[in-house]
């Protein structure tokens, strides 16, 4: 369970970034999560809530978009999402492949802020 | 009060821990030391893989070991018997090691008296998945007895993982362990993926594994990609 880690993370960066916006107050967190990340979206979320209790954060809101997996099949020569993460392999020819190109991410992408 | 307004950041959750690993990878390569980590759930025999790693290579390589535990200093007392340098890390509550752990454990330490540095992770197969400490190769353990479909479980870490090492080879019978499923499962979530058997207790594999490390820092000095989040 290291969601409660990384929500302390987001806190983190979100209020530098709020403070660098002159202290503005953040309503929403959105946030990138892909599907190899290791992060499990709904501890997170309680996770966020826990650790913004008595914040100027509490009440916000964390927005997660969940990418999917996505890898590069060298024998079709075409990129292609990954039916599970449990089978890395191309889902049109069947060629095992590695190379992902994205499904990793854990990214804050923006807030919603009010002044 | 006024309609929020939507701000860009895109900035990396883990940047903080990405930053510092790639200092430690640095410090690595800048000293010539090999570092590799091992993850496994609780269980699994690192320990006593590390132990045994330990005492076979430090009659001819300067090895040295550091350990992450929620609590105690037991595997440190352990390791300590193969007259290696060891280092205990206590998470307290937390369930991984993050790269500014292993930079503090290492901080008495002169890198350059070392050819190999191990870092035993903490007994989980989840949340280290997430963390780049700096090492040049991951190694993840599953032991015979935890079943044969381990990887399918727990995608994520094999996935980050450079090498897989299957331990306890020694109760294999005596479990059934069915092989040909457990590569199965094993290059289903990552596939081409190298495969060690090992067993500490009778020795099987352990020559093998160190083979691997010796021919790793000249064939592909520290090739493992940063961790891409």
């Amino acid at each position: 369970m290291h969601e409660l880690s990384i929500a302390m993370s987001i806190i983190e960066m979100a209020e530098q970034e709020a403070e660098l916006r002159g202290g503005a107050q953040i309503v929403g967190i959105h946030l990138k999560v892909g599907d190899l990340a290791g992060v499990v979206k709904e501890a997170l979320i309680s996770s966020y809530e826990l650790a913004t209790q008595e914040t100027a954060l509490a009440g916000s809101r964390l927005l997660i978009e969940s990418v999917p997996v996505r890898g590069h099949c060298s024998t079709c020569e075409k990129d292609h999402t990954q039916r599970s993460i449990q089978s890395f392999c191309c889902p049109q020819c069947g060629t095992p492949s590695l190379d992902i190109t994205q499904g990793k991410e854990l990214e804050v992408v923006a807030l919603e802020i009010v002044q | 009060m006024t309609e929020p307004r939507l701000v860009e950041v895109r900035k990396n959750v883990l940047k903080q821990n990405d930053l510092v690993a790639r200092a430690l990878r640095a410090r690595f390569r800048e000293a010539g030391v090999f570092v590799v980590s091992l993850v496994s759930s609780p269980g699994t025999g690192k320990t006593a893989f590390l132990e045994k790693t330990l005492t076979l290579m430090r009659q001819h390589y300067r090895v040295a070991a550091v350990v992450g535990d929620l609590a105690t200093e037991n595997d440190a007392i352990r390791l300590s018997r193969s007259q290696a340098p060891v280092k205990q890390i206590t998470t307290g509550t937390l369930c991984h090691l993050e790269a500014a752990m292993v930079e503090k454990a290492l901080e008495d330490w002169n890198l350059r008296d070392l050819d190999f540095l191990f870092i035993e992770n903490v007994g989980n197969l989840v949340c280290p998945s997430s963390y780049d400490l700096g090492e040049d190769l991951r190694a993840v353990l599953m032991s015979v007895t935890e079943g044969e479909d381990k990887p399918l479980k727990y995608p994520t870490i094999f996935n980050s993982a450079d090498i897989a090492i299957i331990t306890k080879t020694d109760l294999a019978e005596a479990v059934e362990f069915d092989w040909d499923e457990a590569y199965r499962s094993i290059q289903s979530v990552r596939p081409h993926m190298e495969l060690l058997r090992v067993s500490s207790k009778s020795g099987e594999g352990m020559d093998a594994f160190v083979q691997r490390l010796l021919k790793a820092p000249c064939t592909m000095p520290s090739t493992r990609q940063e961790l891409n989040h």
